[in-house]
């Protein structure tokens, strides 16, 4: 007996013995710190760039990347930390239930089809999700998708109730801790000791990838007379924002805020070009001639009213600009039918395209098209064919008529528009210098997505890390299927420029994000 | 006659396991110019006909503990290896036919390597886990040229298998996430070798050796790739089939000597030289692929010394102490340290005893405490080198450690 306790400790020995330690390990107290913050209890508030939205979708494997769980995976590392707990849903499919009726889509992935890659709608599998199934609990992510500045003081905004109405949204009624709470009072009553504020991008972005439906709410503060694609006024969001960050900031929490990137850095709104209708294109080229004799008279009334910058002419050796409609242009509808009629044009065709191009012009290098715009333009327009045979005309003429982009004016909601470029970009910067100002003011880290993303949206992007990575469409690297919001790499890339900013605010030791390691876009072909 | 091999350690340079016999083991495992029991079936076949019994066996397996932590403090990052106990062996059998001529038998196992990281940790693209092993079987002829001097050797059959995963890149997923990731398996490989030695004594009480054992190259034919989670996508058109790869198990030239002080004291040194150089690139030729999607993963192995010193102590006619140590140097290149055997240059330290049960039978222990450096390295091979290797480099400090335990048994009739 006395022997087989001699060999086990032998063997006990053997095992010891032989594990290897290293001189200075990172799993040793002290090797990183947290200098003078705490991040003991981080919370992250913000909209869907926050909880990891990605694909035009929530799923489980993109909030497992968002910044904030890879920044407390960091944070863990310099102390002792309670956790990261964040509101996930149930699969890597996307889309969201609402008491058993589907209300979002499934995410997007990349499939490739009979003309190569592109995006397209998971299909493999339904959303199980359901909005009613409340979770439990505190969530250190307090990012809810499509909230505004305004929504995280809203109370109510979380109220399962008014899902349906419109009046709250999903993503928070998910997880809120009551009917009535607020996004940032459930944030504020979970004590935390560190936080990071990305808020704003929506108070414009919504009114952008509306196409500028909205309206710009000018030195409008009442909230409630706001519609979904207005664009908030700059004053009553600084006020918003300097209370959420008074609230957050009350108990003595560092913190870090990112301010709001430039619609032009996104791919949503670069992609498509403004000039894409292409000579080579078997459905197009040939039908160069007959259009261009079609828009012959058109194009002589606007000389004769003396604006030939609204003639409509497509070229047989160089791509075109698709036809647009420009609400800022003054309507010439009636000018333009009396002016075909003198020239000689029947009344009905006259009067048909007086009302059909009394607004339009052809796009220019100024103009931004919508992502949503490439799977439109070109084809005809349903609803436009079915008005124009309303009024009288054969099938196939409607049809001929009703050509987005080409015979049918590019609709508004497809289409930026230099004036509407001017408001985003106007609000944009008043944003970012509250952002600013407000970190400045209150000392904490400050991190200039605005100027990051520029880069990374530069002709040929930029190296990061020795990875390169840029906007282009699906195969930059930053940006996810939905040419809207980041891949994994991208929050990773967000998540290192903040850890770079808290060391630098903070004097801590917060080790690197190895942005190598995180993927781009993930590849599938269930799409039927 | 075989018996089943489960894997054995990396810890030599390489993957290359220096314990095939107790009593040399604990001699810092010198031997080609010690006679003393059959191990030299294994060191020096020229001595196996210097055995004074008619018959000799020695048979041995030893217990090896071999882990390795690696950090990457940039990124904070920090994995350990949970490998299996290797369970190296040996199996000599010696006959005297005449005072000029012994044959013999022997299987022992050379060649090993079991390493198993955390799944998916940081540098499971280049490996997850890895089990090499090559188990030797050796006909043996050993023949006394004068009374001084003798040559022998034989011809080797090997039996070699692999099993190797790793993820197939640092990113690609299915949809749940889960790491795609590819696993080669192949066993019962054949091939074939030779080893041949000489033995000489000028003097009395001095031995010098030379033993050569032949590089052996393990071409895996038709080994099964089986790979999982792929994505369903005509972008990632991985499926289960076969492949062919080539291990090379280096060549070995020993050169040594022994001296007998007196009754009770022997002295040994021995010097290897392992031809690593062979080991180039691990190529992997996927059946159902073209050839530029073929696996190859650059490892620029370099030819590599081991330096060994023993020191035997014979106290009575029961017992006989042994103590030794060796250097054994790294054949890794710089920039080439691939996780799946990262091995920095070790000082070894062995001892051991033998405890002669009666005539016949005797009890052979030996113990091997490796001591390794930290190092700080990477995998990051030349592109001018190796132009078709695609990766990013794979960086960070590593330490190794490895502990071993070895029984065996001396017969000699």
């Amino acid at each position: 007996m006395k022997n087989y306790f001699k060999y086990i400790a032998i063997l006990a020995l053997g095992i010891v013995s032989c594990e290897p330690e290293l001189d200075n390990p990172i799993d040793e107290a002290g090797f990183y710190t947290n200098g003078e913050a705490d991040f003991s209890n981080y919370v992250a508030i913000g909209n869907s760039l926050t909880a990891g939205y990605a694909d035009d979708a929530l799923y489980i494997s993109g909030q497992e990347n968002s910044y904030p769980n890879i920044l407390a995976s960091k944070f863990a590392l310099t102390q002792q930390t309670n956790g990261f707990n964040q509101p996930l849903v149930n699969d890597n499919v996307g889309g969201l239930l609402l008491n058993g009726t589907q209300i979002t889509d499934t995410r997007y992935v990349l499939a490739v089809g009979a003309d190569g890659p592109s995006p397209a709608r998971y299909r493999g599998a339904a959303p199980t999700t359901d909005v009613i199934n409340k979770l439990t609990g505190t969530f250190n992510n307090m990012g809810v998708v499509g909230a505004k500045s305004y929504h995280l003081l809203a109370p109510g905004y979380g109220n399962v109730a008014g899902v349906s109405t419109g009046t709250a949204n999903p993503y928070f009624a998910r997880f809120a801790s009551t009917d009535n709470a607020t996004i940032i009072g459930d944030a504020v009553a979970q004590d935390p000791t560190f936080f990071t504020l990305w808020i704003g991008n929506n108070d414009v972005l919504s009114y952008a990838t509306s196409g500028g439906l909205g309206v710009y709410q000018e030195n409008v503060t009442d909230f409630t007379k706001y519609g979904p694609n207005d664009i908030t006024d700059p004053t009553a969001f600084a006020g918003v924002y300097n209370s959420l960050v008074t609230q957050l900031t009350s108990n003595g929490a560092g913190g870090v805020l990112i301010n709001i990137p430039k619609v032009t850095s996104i791919p949503y709104f670069t992609v498509v070009p403004y000039a894409p209708l292409s000579p080579a294109d078997p459905n197009f080229g040939p039908q160069i001639p007959t259009l261009n004799s079609t828009f012959a008279p058109l194009n002589q009334a606007f000389a004769f009213l003396e604006t030939p910058e609204r003639s409509i002419s497509f070229s047989e050796t160089a791509a075109s600009a698709v036809l647009i409609r420009d609400e800022s242009l003054p309507n010439l509808s009636q000018q333009l039918t009396q002016v075909l009629i003198g020239g000689g044009v029947d009344p009905a065709t006259a009067g048909l395209y007086g009302m059909q191009y009394g607004q339009s012009r052809q796009a220019t290098e100024d103009d931004l098209l919508l992502l949503t715009s490439s799977s439109v333009i070109g084809t005809v327009n349903q609803v436009r064919m079915q008005e124009l045979m309303g009024f009288g005309l054969d099938q196939a003429t409607a049809g001929k008529l009703s050509v987005n982009g080409v015979t049918y004016p590019l609709q508004d909601q497809y289409v930026l528009t230099p004036d509407e470029q001017l408001l985003i970009k106007n609000a944009t910067i008043a944003y970012n210098i509250a952002i600013s100002q407000i970190a400045e003011a209150k000392a904490l880290g400050f991190v200039d997505a605005n100027t990051l993303l520029d880069q990374i949206a530069s002709v040929g992007g930029t190296i990061y890390q020795g990875v390169p990575i840029s906007s282009t469409f699906v195969t930059g690297g930053a940006f996810s299927l939905d040419g809207v919001h980041l891949t994994p790499r991208g929050y990773a890339v967000i998540a290192n420029e903040i850890i770079n900013e808290i060391n630098t605010t903070y004097k801590s030791t917060v080790p690197a994000v190895e942005v190598g390691n995180f993927g781009t876009v993930t590849l599938n072909n269930d799409v039927q | 006659m075989l018996i089943v091999l489960s894997t054995a350690v990396t810890f030599a340079g390489g993957y290359r396991v220096s314990l095939q016999g107790q009593r040399a083991l604990a001699m810092g495992h010198t031997g080609v110019a010690v006679v003393n029991n059959a191990e030299l079936a294994f060191f020096n076949p020229a001595g196996l006909v210097f055995l004074e019994n008619k018959i000799n066996a020695a048979v041995g397996v030893s217990a090896v503990f071999s882990e390795v932590v690696w950090q990457n403090d940039e990124f904070g990052q920090m994995s350990r290896t949970d490998s299996p106990v290797g369970t190296p062996f040996y199996a000599y059998f010696s006959y005297k036919i005449s005072e000029k001529l012994s044959v013999g038998l022997a299987a022992y196992t050379p060649y090993g390597s079991t390493v198993k990281w955390e799944k998916d940790w940081a540098g499971s693209h280049l490996v997850n886990d890895i089990e090499l092993a090559a188990i030797y079987v050796q006909a043996l002829a050993s023949y006394k040229i004068t009374d001084n001097l003798a040559v022998g050797g034989g011809p080797i059959y090997v039996s070699g298998s692999v099993n190797f995963n790793r993820n197939l890149s640092r990113t690609l997923t299915d949809l749940e996430g889960n790491r795609a990731n590819v696993t080669l398996d192949d066993s019962g490989i054949s091939a074939f070798g030779w080893s041949a030695g000489a033995m000489w004594s000028p003097i009395d009480s001095l031995r010098i050796g030379v033993n050569y054992r032949s590089e052996i190259l393990v071409e895996a034919e038709g080994g099964e790739a089986l790979f999982k989670n792929i994505p369903n996508s005509p972008l990632t058109p991985f499926s289960d089939t076969k492949f062919d790869a080539t291990l090379p198990l280096p060549a070995e030239l020993t050169v040594g000597a022994s001296y007998q002080f007196n009754d009770k004291w022997l002295v040994a040194i021995d010097y290897n030289r392992t031809f690593w150089d062979v080991y180039k690139s691990l190529d992997v030729d996927f059946a159902n692929q073209p050839d530029e999607r073929d696996s190859n993963n650059p490892r620029n192995y370099q030819n590599a010394s081991i330096y060994r010193f023993g020191l035997q102590y014979t106290a009575n006619e029961m017992f006989t102490l042994r103590t030794g140590y060796y250097f054994d140097e790294s054949p890794l290149s710089s920039g080439y340290y691939a996780p799946e055997t990262p091995r920095n240059d070790s000082n070894n330290f062995t001892g051991g005893l033998t405890v002669n049960i009666s005539d016949r039978v005797a009890v052979d222990a030996a113990f091997l405490y490796s001591r390794f450096e930290e190092i700080k390295e990477s995998y990051a091979p030349n592109p001018v080198d190796f132009p078709e290797y695609e990766g990013t480099p794979f960086e960070g400090t590593y330490k190794s450690g490895a502990f071993t335990l070895g029984l065996g048994v001396t017969i000699k009739i």
